[in-house]
């Protein structure tokens, strides 16, 4: 019960996260320049839009709740059915950032679900 | 702004980093947490002690560190490339995981464990021929 509870909180504020950040990133505008310099400079302006300190704390509660199911489960079994993010992620970037999600992405995210449930019943 | 050929070089090399330091730095961490204890009978009243051992690990602090290279190339192709196709795409990074914790940490993986990874990648095979901008620039 611990573990599925860690795990619930590993997908949702994983995702949850990702999208805020994602957001703050698209607000930051598309990086050109990889100069160590440049990229200190995008992380620092990144760092000024809320969105990405509510996608950090976000971010956060999933790793130690990564760290603790860690300490239970394998690292085999743990990250396999954090893929279960693929379908939450599909659907916030669609509803939340305004992605057009094609077919053949929903198929692949589909596909994604079925081998979770394979790792899943694998385990047992 | 960049040709198309150029963005997707870009974006390949990205996604590279991201299969690579993302499974190493949760590799590293299960490795190291299986030293601090199972937090099924973590008692709250231990939990001063649980936070000293996994702020004490190398293995740990070698896992963050492999995982912020992670976060760090993830928040740069984020900037161009759509969440959907960079979430999915990056999955491939799981079969890594698996291979290093069989190799590595020696975890038993039943075959139908196995085949769901590997059906896991074939989803990531289908998102990954998917183009990855979408919306547009703003």
């Amino acid at each position: 019960m611990r573990e599925a509870l860690l795990l619930f909180f590993v997908v949702v504020s994983g995702t949850g996260g990702e999208i805020c950040v994602t957001r703050a990133m698209k607000r930051v505008g598309e990086v050109t320049d990889f100069r160590p310099l440049a990229v200190a400079r995008v992380i620092f302006r990144a760092m000024k839009v809320p969105w990405m300190w509510i996608g950090v704390a976000m971010m956060a509660l999933a790793f130690f709740s990564l760290l603790a199911v860690l300490s239970i489960e394998n690292v085999s079994f743990v990250v396999p059915v954090t893929a279960l993010n693929y379908a939450a992620g599909a659907l916030g970037g669609k509803f939340f950032l305004g992605e057009r999600v094609t077919r053949r992405r929903w198929a692949g995210v589909l596909i994604v679900c079925v081998g979770v449930t394979l790792v899943w019943l694998g385990k047992r | 702004m960049m040709s198309s050929s150029g963005l997707h070089l870009k974006t390949y090399c990205m996604l590279l980093i991201m299969v690579v330091f993302a499974p190493l730095g949760n590799v590293l961490l299960g490795r190291g947490m299986k030293n601090v204890g199972s937090a099924v009978t973590w008692a709250p009243s231990r939990l001063p002690h649980i936070i000293l051992l996994v702020f004490t690990s190398g293995y740990i602090w070698l896992g963050v560190a492999s995982l912020l290279t992670f976060f760090v190339a993830y928040m740069l192709i984020l900037s161009w490339a759509d969440f959907s196709y960079v979430q999915p795409a990056s999955s491939i990074a799981l079969l890594v995981v698996a291979l290093l914790g069989y190799f590595y940490l020696h975890e038993r993986i039943s075959p139908l464990h196995w085949v769901g990874i590997v059906v896991i990648c074939l989803g990531v095979f289908v998102v990954g021929n998917t183009p990855p901008r979408t919306t547009e620039v703003r």
